[in-house]
């Protein structure tokens, strides 16, 4: 059987806009992937550190507030400082084209604009994401801060 | 012809594949007559303008005698930049300034703390200080603009900042005017902005009430807010039920702090959302004016006409502009600013078609400032009041969304009322639910959005974009120090010492914090002070 697909969704920074983020997190979930979701205001250090310890195969940004050249990269930094650059890092919001450019240079590999459907993201990722090695069933999920 | 005949007539008409339904649900007939507005009684259901139940609107006069306030929201990058763009909408006939902050102030910390990185001046002004305001307002005569300012968690401090700006300018606070939005329900329901807890919060909020009657008897002490409901992905029947159910709570905390209703419930003011669906929109607004005027009179026991007035802003939808062909919002926003003027609205913001790339270049926002004067000066639509009222569609939903907020407010007392359905996660386990379903209903072609499910284009949109440069951290950075260097640093302390006193006894918190901005505390030093003796809010986690 085909490991699931393990996908935390963040909200970095301080940016309330929890919207999109919730949406596509149900819809991932319904399209049979294993969600979890941080919850508001996270700092890029809690963000890598909860997808190392969920062991998760994708790291979902959600950012509206203009802070995404700051924080993406940060997260990717904090992945390689880790050792985890396994984990891929797609993301979605108000993020302008040629800042979405330049994003995707630096690392991120994928970057979902407003008005993406959720099952272009759902087909992105189950084409993309290679689910890992064996893992250990993780137990329940746990909300992290 | 008889209806019979027609209605057999109708059963033979083909009728396009759609699901004619309102956002909120309510199945659309074909046609209303007057069988849909039975039990319909003239003087107390819709009565006239400025006279009880408000159905028609909140003035005698309406529109015929001043238009709506065009109050665009606006802010970015440093104080400067922002007092610049202020006088340039002045200039373009804009009468109301509304400031936009950026989330580190929103949150109530400094441009210097770790978790404001990459945050300063992007989605709003960044305000540290006193003196930040005082270049904001630079210029700007506060005894003839009235200002709303965004703001929620800090609220009181940044009306202690604008009462400090007018003593500077030599205008006393009791002739200021202006809103602070200071609702801090919808937060922790949609928008998500806090830093304490529910119990503090409404203290705070409460302080703000009791002074303000007292020291600024002209300001807009709350604007509560279903704005933000909507654009968290609630309906518009969810938007007017949480929005008046949050309202009521309000109230009902000013009265056990032991005001009299009529003192301060004339200066509470609301903020809707204004949304696709059109006629649902005007009926919305209609209905939330209803149910206010007779909640307050029969369940309050408010006296003072002034207390049934439910008087509104409203910004145009944010979440319906689209990336895909952004032009097409300059017109998708005129449809929402007409809705919000036929629903009878006090000021309105229409958005700009490039704010789904970034915050709107001076050519965008005139725009749609442009939108707004065009439908007071051109159409017509302002020369008679409540023009869609009696129309039998118009009325039919206006009285199914009313009976619908009283269901949801039965619902919301059976769990304890507002503060305990917060901590059980109801409304925003609601809200997440409509978002899903609305996105569900986009992807099943249920509902279309030009642009997105139907009649997309493959190209790129090829628009100017605002840019935020770095350097507008460094140095809001960088004059925040100079402040701290050049101010009483023994003042501060000691009047963060009595704040924090104050959040402790009990005692009105408004003169402490003024006494902290006077002497030029910082908001994130006034907000840790109280932090420590609140605490800190976590939400629980739904989606």
């Amino acid at each position: 059987m085909d490991k699931k697909i393990r996908v935390l969704v963040a909200k970095p920074g301080l940016d309330g806009h929890d919207r999109g983020a919730k949406v596509v997190a149900a819809a991932l979930r319904d399209a049979g992937m294993e969600v979890i979701y941080t919850g508001l205001h996270q700092s890029p250090e809690a963000i890598v550190e909860a997808a190392i310890q969920e062991d998760v195969d994708v790291i979902g940004l959600s950012i509206l507030s203009g802070a995404h050249m700051t924080i993406f990269p940060k997260v990717l930094e904090l992945l390689k400082k880790k050792r985890a650059q396994r984990i891929i890092v797609v993301g979605g919001g108000i993020i302008p084209a040629d800042d979405m450019k330049k994003l995707e240079k630096k690392g991120v590999k994928k970057l979902f604009g407003p008005g993406t459907p959720t099952t272009e993201i759902i087909k992105w990722l189950k084409e993309n994401v290679k689910t890992g090695k064996k893992r250990v069933k993780v137990q329940k999920k746990r909300r992290r801060k | 012809m008889s209806r019979e005949n027609w209605e057999k007539k109708l059963k033979n008409c083909k009728e396009r594949d759609f699901k004619f339904k309102t956002i909120s649900g309510i199945p659309v007939k074909p046609l209303y007559t007057p069988d849909d507005c039975e039990f319909f009684d003239y003087e107390r259901d819709l009565g006239y303008p400025g006279e009880f139940p408000f159905t028609r609107g909140v003035y005698t006069n309406m529109y015929r005698g001043r238009l709506w306030t065009m109050r665009q929201f606006s802010g970015f990058g440093t104080p400067k930049d922002t007092n610049r763009r202020y006088k340039y909408l002045l200039k373009h006939g804009q009468t109301g300034l509304s400031v936009a902050f950026d989330f580190p102030t929103l949150y109530g910390r400094d441009s210097d703390d770790p978790f404001s990185r990459g945050e300063v001046g992007k989605c709003g002004v960044a305000v540290d200080t006193l003196r930040d305001m005082e270049i904001i307002f630079d210029g700007i005569p506060l005894d003839r603009i009235s200002t709303s300012m965004t703001i929620n968690p800090p609220a009181a401090i940044l009306l202690a900042m604008y009462i400090a700006v007018g003593e500077k300018q030599g205008v006393p606070a009791h002739i200021l005017t202006g809103t602070i939005q200071n609702d801090m329900l919808k937060e922790y329901q949609a928008q998500k902005t806090w830093i304490y807890p529910p119990e503090p919060s409404m203290r705070i909020i409460t302080d703000i009430l009791e002074y303000c009657s007292e020291n600024v008897p002209k300001w807009n002490t709350i604007s509560i807010s279903g704005y933000h409901i909507r654009e968290a992905g609630s309906t518009a029947l969810q938007e007017l039920a949480f929005t008046l159910a949050n309202g009521f709570t309000y109230v009902e905390y000013g009265i056990k702090r032991g005001l009299a209703v009529d003192k301060f419930a004339p200066r509470l003011s609301f903020f809707f959302n204004s949304h696709l669906d059109f006629f649902e929109e005007i009926a919305k607004y209609r209905a939330a004016r209803r149910i206010w005027s007779r909640v307050m009179r029969d369940k309050y026991n408010a006296q003072n006409p002034r207390s049934f007035l439910m008087r509104f802003h409203t910004q145009t939808a944010g979440c319906t502009l689209t990336a895909q062909q952004p032009e097409n919002n300059i017109i998708r926003t005129a449809f929402q600013a007409l809705a919000a003027v036929l629903g009878g609205t006090q000021s309105l913001h229409t958005n700009s078609m490039d704010e789904t790339y970034a915050l709107p270049t001076e050519k965008a926002v005139k725009i749609a400032l442009r939108t707004q004067q065009l439908i007071a000066y051109e159409t017509g639509v302002a020369s008679t009041i409540d023009p869609l009222g009696g129309s039998y569609y118009i009325e039919s939903l206006t009285n199914e969304l009313e009976k619908g907020a009283y269901e949801y407010f039965n619902k919301i007392e059976k769990l304890g009322g507002v503060l305990r359905a917060i901590e059980k996660g109801f409304f925003q386990r609601e809200i997440s639910r409509s978002a899903y379903e609305y996105q569900r209903s986009l992807e099943k072609k249920e509902r279309f959005h030009v642009g997105i499910n139907i009649f997309q284009e493959d190209k790129p949109a090829d628009i100017e974009i605002l840019k935020i440069p770095p350097e507008v951290e460094r140095n809001q950075k960088k004059a925040l120090k100079k402040v701290k260097q050049e101010r009483n640093n023994r003042k501060v302390k000691e009047s963060l010492r009595l704040l924090r006193k104050a959040a402790r006894d009990g005692e009105n918190l408004m003169p402490r914090i003024l006494d902290c901005v006077r002497v030029y505390a910082t908001i994130g030093e006034i907000c840790n002070t109280m932090k420590e003796e609140f605490g800190e809010y976590h939400e629980p986690i739904i989606f």
